[in-house]
């Protein structure tokens, strides 16, 4: 995952067209350009509308409707923690309490030196081994408190 | 010599990939040669990852294996098949997996999901093989005589749906699978993309030609990136070898499949947002009628099932409907991939006739609670399943059993509990989940799932007396009668099944809440 501007329109234009011939296409276009900036920048909304001969509005109306997309950049780590049932019987509440609170910051929230976000997750398939953190795209399963806060000490988001 | 390593995105949590490569390293450094097979999961998940070495066509196998332990698991000599701590010996021996009856899960475990040689060794096409002789309404006639019904949640019966979609006349019709697997506490919907998808591609095929569709889809949830990779080889190879496209296995037939990766949404489960989803748009629940089945995917009679019903047909095609129709009980035939989970000794997928006890379930296969505490209740059927006490564990595993009691099959996970759980907490989660994942169509659940966050605050915190209960059942009541979809609808499920059962996690007594239930 990469973050960055949108400085390069071409690039986003070769988004657009790959995607627009579908019917089908606005979400896939919206993983697409998630995948290549690490969020949704709001100045591509009107490039993608004309691509796909649809309203602003409507574009913004599918964006904000999936919980996967984002619409600010990302810290340069991503720490996902699964909240649902199966993990908080095992115990996760222990540990995203502990994330939390050496981060500082809650869900949605991005560190202010930007190099960590957490994003609540609700479930990845992991429940026979939770509790589950994804850190940068990879999953950890049987996460403690002690553990995740290893790892982030590990890859430098704790001083 | 061949070694396997699970390639299972729960096995990779727990270090597989780590496993396989340190065991690649150890062999060079040793200057031994070996095949490094990448199997599925066998589903015994306390024991992942597990590593199986392969002897004169013999399984030898040893887990859970951690990357420090490789060196000392070769010192042992574990590919002669040598003693180890971690050894377990042949793993379909293992009394977990033994006692089991794979039909869906037959192959799953044994061998590299993404050779279709071994697929088709292990018994793989059989199905399809079969309905390419038979005609759509044979086929029809197979699967409602098998007697499957729905294994995504609301167990409707196959044939009759498919039945629907065959009746209808259009000239384009599709067959949808929903691999959106929402459900806290399910996996075996990714076990089967992950570890089995050849079987996947070839229920769809065989519903196409039970139907007369000839493009498909599946919608994969984004948040399964492994099963996404290995779909999309699976469909490549699939494509290369002819077994989709224009000529299928050389019958003429043509059969076009493409995946469709979803974007963090719980309500595009439900098959009329995931059909909105799934043609682009934001995924608001269509009012019904029409039926999908008759009018879906742009419009067209789509028939929708989820992973583990397209996965049961070559099965039933294979074996016949009467050995499918055999097992199981009453209106609930064959067997469901029971998935354990939560606080439990032995997670895993279990699959087993329908009949067995929630008891067995939960103590002969699943061990009891992890942490040697008592079990205090277990969800059933997903997030938005009850709450059932260990008085109810004596029930069957049935739909209709499970309804007497107020309990839903859903996709088939079990979530246990200990005596640390808070129902009062969960009740609160509930609604909290459900005013998250809303699509906002209809009021009652839009509105009513923050209204019933707030009052559960206002219980929780003890501030209310017994007249908050009766506002709480009468929200719950509105929700459940006047929810355009399940969401809405059955959110008051793990509610209203905490306030019966465990009233005191609420801060009221039996006697306050009785009277107030008896309504709902
Ligand atoms: C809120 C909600 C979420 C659902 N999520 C899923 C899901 O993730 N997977 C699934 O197969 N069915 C899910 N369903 C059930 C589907 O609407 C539908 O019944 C099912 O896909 C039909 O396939 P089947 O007959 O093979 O079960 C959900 C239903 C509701 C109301
Ligand atoms: S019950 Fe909820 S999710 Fe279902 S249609 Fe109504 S608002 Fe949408």
């Amino acid at each position: 995952m990469e973050n960055g501007k949108v400085e390069r329109k071409d690039e986003l234009e070769g988004i657009l067209q790959t995607f627009a011939r579908q019917a089908n296409g606005l979400i896939p276009a919206f993983h697409a350009i998630q995948n290549r900036y690490g969020y949704v920048p709001k100045e591509c909304l009107p490039e993608v509308a004309r691509a796909f001969n649809l309203s602003q509005a409507d574009v913004y109306g599918v964006l904000t409707f999936y919980h996967e997309f984002r619409h600010e950049p990302a810290g340069r780590h991503v720490v996902s923690a699964c909240r649902a049932e199966a993990c908080q019987a095992n115990g996760s509440a222990t540990v995203i309490e502990r994330i939390r609170e050496r981060l500082g910051i809650d869900f949605g929230e991005t560190t202010p030196d930007d190099e960590v976000t957490l994003l609540p997750t609700y479930c990845f398939g992991n429940c026979a081994c939770g509790p589950s953190i994804a850190i940068d795209g990879k999953l950890y399963g049987r996460m403690s408190a002690e553990r995740v806060e290893r790892m982030l000490r590990g890859m430098g988001a704790l001083e | 010599m061949k070694v396997y390593v699970p390639r299972d995105y729960s096995a990779c949590a727990m270090g597989a990939d780590e496993v396989a490569r340190a065991i690649e390293r150890e062999a060079a450094r040793r200057g031994l040669s070996l095949d490094l097979v990448r199997n599925g999961s066998r589903g015994l998940y306390w024991l992942e990852p597990l590593v199986e070495v392969e002897r004169n066509g013999e399984r030898i196998g040893y887990g859970p294996i951690t990357e420090e332990e490789v060196e000392g698991l070769f010192s042992a000599g574990f590919l002669e098949g040598k003693e180890h701590p971690a050894r377990l010996g042949d793993p379909e021996e293992i009394p977990y997996l033994r006692r089991q009856k794979r039909l869906v899960f037959r192959r799953m475990g044994r061998t590299d999901p993404l050779s279709l040689d071994a697929y088709r060794q292990q018994g793989g096409l059989a199905g399809l093989t079969r309905a390419l002789t038979l005609s759509p309404q044979q086929i029809v006639e197979e699967v409602t005589k098998s007697g499957l019904r729905g294994r995504g949640g609301a167990g409707f019966p196959t044939g009759i749906k498919w039945k629907t979609t065959l009746q209808a006349a259009a000239d384009r019709k599709y067959i949808v699978c929903n691999a959106d697997e929402g459900d806290s506490g399910t996996f075996s919907d990714r076990m089967v993309i992950e570890g089995d998808p050849f079987l996947l591609i070839e229920g769809m095929i065989i519903a196409g030609l039970a139907v007369g569709a000839t493009e498909g889809y599946v919608y994969l949830r984004s948040e399964y990136p492994l099963a996404r990779r290995v779909f999309a080889e699976a469909l490549e190879k699939a494509r290369a070898v002819g077994m989709l496209g224009d000529d299928i296995l050389g019958s003429g037939k043509s059969f076009a499949l493409n995946l469709y990766i979803g974007a963090g949404a719980y309500v595009c489960g439900e098959e009329t947002a995931l059909l909105e989803s799934l043609e682009g748009k934001r995924g608001m629940v269509r009012p019904r009628p029409p039926l999908p089945a008759i009018r879906g995917l742009w419009q067209k009679p789509t028939v929708v099932n989820n992973v583990i019903t397209l996965a049961s047909v070559p099965v039933i095609l294979a074996d016949g409907a009467e050995a499918f129709a055999q097992l199981g009980v009453g209106r609930s035939k064959g067997t469901l991939p029971v998935q354990l989970s939560g606080n439990l000794k032995r997670p895993g997928l279990v699959e087993v006739p329908f009949g067995i006890t929630l008891e067995e379930l939960l103590f002969e296969y699943g061990g009891g609670t992890a942490s040697g505490r008592p079990l205090k209740t277990i969800q059933i059927g997903g997030p938005l399943g009850p709450f059932l006490p260990p008085s109810l564990f004596p029930v069957t595993l049935d739909y209709e059993e499970l309804t007497k009691v107020r309990g839903i099959v859903g996709h088939g996970g079990i979530v246990a509990f200990d005596d640390t759980v808070n129902l009062g907490r969960m009740a609160r989660y509930a609604m909290e989940y459900c005013a998250g994942e809303s699509c906002g169509k209809c009021t009652p659940c839009r509105i009513g799932s923050t209204r019933g966050m707030e009052l559960l605050d206002q219980i929780l915190s003890g501030k209310k007396g017994p007249e908050a209960a009766e506002l709480l059942v009468d929200l719950c009541d509105v929700m459940v009668n006047a929810s355009l979809c399940g969401l809405g609808g059955m959110t008051p499920f793990p509610v209203l099944s905490g306030l019966r059962f465990f009233p005191e996690d609420f801060g009221y007594s039996k006697e306050e809440v009785e009277p107030l239930l008896q309504k709902v």
